[in-house]
């Protein structure tokens, strides 16, 4: 079956992605500006064709809860919301990062913090990326650029998922998720027929009984389980790093930026170009693992680094972490849903940064 | 030496009357001497195996006393957040309707925090048995007020005794199920004497029978006692629900599928 071509949205491109990655349920809540993902999947009722459970929940609490017992029985699950809605599912997120479930999390984010805007934002990336939920644990974090990677980032999302038995959250915004683009669709995956041994589908005869469960009393067992998981973590960090570089060879200023503010750059780099200024971008696609080594290597040659996202400045502590002192970090954003120019991104470079 | 073959002679199968469940495991019971838990597994796992389920039930532990209770019957379980099993409850079994699927929650648990998880799923009519303890008191934490306390009944967070003008009137969660179109059959039992513990087993068959006709949820409500957080001895505990939690909680059918208009 051949690849398809669709003028979707990204919160579209999201749920018909999951259908074809032969998602074994969805279960979602309501939430602006992401419930385009609940509305196509209850239009395209995949239960007909591909056996995919939908299932509209009372809550987001609730909603992750039903992805945990279906993450627990081995199956390609996943639910979606935005950031407030998100918060509401932290718990359920730590009980499965503490259970090593596989699952994933579309996080259409809006401005906050509180009831905050329906407008897209980056506000929740020390959400996503340092925990967002007690204890020690880490979510992998996709960060999706474009209506394209919305709809990869669901299959690639469950591998990621399942290969390490770990929660992951697709960090998208309202832009992305709103917004129209031509997009190539997968061919139909089947459902799979198979389930993980650690999956709880009723004992058979001959194996000992699968537990799902984050509880340990011992604080000693505990620790080895925790070690267990910085072990994977480290892992993760080895294999799974993935970002993008847009005229980093000759760059003198690089900017580093995800999501819709790396699509700003992307044309901020353009225009500086045409006035003279060498800059570059480097683009984060995961954001835990974060990119931390090529940052590191191209801080050795450019002059200083400009990170714009859409918060108060929450990825460039890890730029900063990246860089260790090689060079000035700086940061540049718009917060409550207002999105930068690729003008006034030039313009902070140029007069407050490089002139300044 | 003689007496012990003596015992052998007389345990033959013809002899047997009665015998541990093979789906309870060697794990010692972590419970409170006289609680009403130990009681309810052990009839619940003897269901499950009288019924041929072993292979195909999926149980939901809920957080509170009986949140190891994935230790004691040998089958498949999920643990919970606290309140979020019938949610739990309801991934499993919209993926895998085969399945027997069930939670064992606490009044907290099931009462409280998880009050919306609860009325959704019966709401829902999820094709799962909820068995629900009620024994008016939150146990593993130490004794504090629940959604169940009794008027005037003293716990850790209610010393002077529960003063319904502050702290709100108990919840009766179950009556509240039984007016939802989703549930099949809402009881509410008790398992501290003999004739209790037959009547509570005889509504988790029925509840396990009723999941293969998928006409919606089991709701078992058992009224059970806590002699440690109570304060009391086990005799004196059972004595004491006897005569305050069942004129609160009186026992029996609240819904049954006879009642029910046919379709």
């Amino acid at each position: 079956m051949e690849r398809e071509l669709r003028l979707m949205k990204g919160n579209e491109a999201v749920a018909e992605a999951a259908i074809r990655a032969g998602a074994d349920g969805y279960f979602g809540y309501p939430i602006t500006p992401q419930s385009e993902i609940l509305e196509y999947l209850m239009e395209a009722n995949p239960y007909t064709t591909t056996g995919m459970v939908v299932l509209q929940a009372e809550s987001e609490i609730a909603a992750i809860n039903m992805v945990y017992g279906g993450a627990g029985c081995g199956k390609k699950v996943m639910t979606s919301s935005s950031s407030p809605g998100i918060s509401l599912k932290q718990e359920g997120i730590t009980y499965m990062a503490g259970a090593e479930l596989p699952c994933v999390v579309v996080n259409v984010v809006r401005g906050g913090p509180g009831l905050g805007t329906i407008q897209p934002s980056q506000s929740d990336y020390f959400q996503a990326v340092k925990g967002g939920g007690h204890g020690d644990y880490h979510l992998i974090v996709l960060a999706p650029a474009s209506v394209q990677e919305m709809a990869d980032f669901v299959g690639l999302g469950f591998d990621l998922a399942f290969k390490y038995r770990n929660p992951v959250m697709i960090l998208s915004d309202g832009a992305i998720g709103q917004m129209m683009e031509k997009v190539w669709l997968s061919p139909q995956k089947e459902r799979s027929k198979t389930v993980p041994g650690w999956a709880t589908t009723g004992k058979p005869a001959g194996r000992e009984r699968n537990i799902i469960t984050s509880l340990e009393l011992d604080p000693d067992r505990q620790e080895v389980f925790n070690r267990k998981l910085v072990v994977k973590y480290n892992e993760i960090r080895a294999n799974e790093v993935r970002c993008e570089e847009f005229s980093c060879e000759d760059a003198e200023y690089l900017m580093v930026a995800y999501g819709t503010s790396a699509r700003v750059c992307q044309k901020a780099v353009e225009l500086a170009r045409a006035q003279g200024i060498k800059a570059g971008l480097l683009r984060p696609i995961t954001l835990f693992p974060f990119p931390s080594a090529p940052i590191n290597k191209l801080a050795e040659k450019v002059r200083l680094i400009l990170t714009v996202e859409m918060s108060a400045g929450q990825m460039i502590e890890d730029v900063l972490l990246s860089v260790s002192g090689k060079v000035p970090v700086y940061h540049y954003g718009r917060m409550g849903g207002v999105v930068p120019t690729p003008d006034e991104v030039v313009d902070c470079l140029k007069t407050k940064i490089i002139g300044g | 030496m003689k007496e012990i073959t003596g015992m052998k002679e007389i345990i033959k199968p013809e002899n047997l009357v009665y015998k541990k469940s093979e789906l309870l495991t060697e794990n010692i019971m972590h419970y409170c001497p006289g609680c009403g838990h130990s009681t309810t597994h052990r009839i619940l796992a003897e269901v499950l195996e009288e019924e041929g389920l072993r292979h195909d039930a999926i149980g939901v532990s809920p957080v509170g006393c009986s949140v190891f209770l994935y230790n004691y019957i040998d089958i498949d379980w999920q643990e919970a957040a606290h309140g979020r099993a019938p949610a739990v409850a309801t991934g499993i079994k919209r993926l895998m309707p085969e399945k027997f699927v069930f939670t064992y929650q606490g009044d907290g648990d099931l009462a409280a925090i998880g009050t919306s998880e609860t009325i959704h799923s019966c709401n829902r009519g999820e094709n799962i048995m909820i068995i629900f303890i009620n024994n008016g008191i939150y146990g593993m934490t130490g004794g504090q007020m629940a959604p169940t306390t009794l008027p005037g009944m003293k716990s850790s967070t209610s010393p002077y005794g529960r003063d319904v003008s502050i702290m709100g009137n108990p919840l009766k969660m179950t009556d509240i199920v039984a007016t939802l179109p989703g549930t099949y059959y809402v009881t509410r039992q008790s398992v501290h004497t003999p004739v209790n513990v037959r009547r509570t087993k005889r509504a988790i068959r029925k509840a396990v029978q009723y999941q293969k006709l998928n006409k919606g949820t089991c709701f078992i409500e058992i009224v059970s006692n806590c002699p440690s957080g109570w304060k009391m001895t086990p005799v004196q505990s059972n004595k004491w629900m006897e005569e305050n939690m069942f004129p609160f909680y009186p026992l029996g059918d609240l819904k049954t599928p006879e009642e029910q208009p046919a379709n």
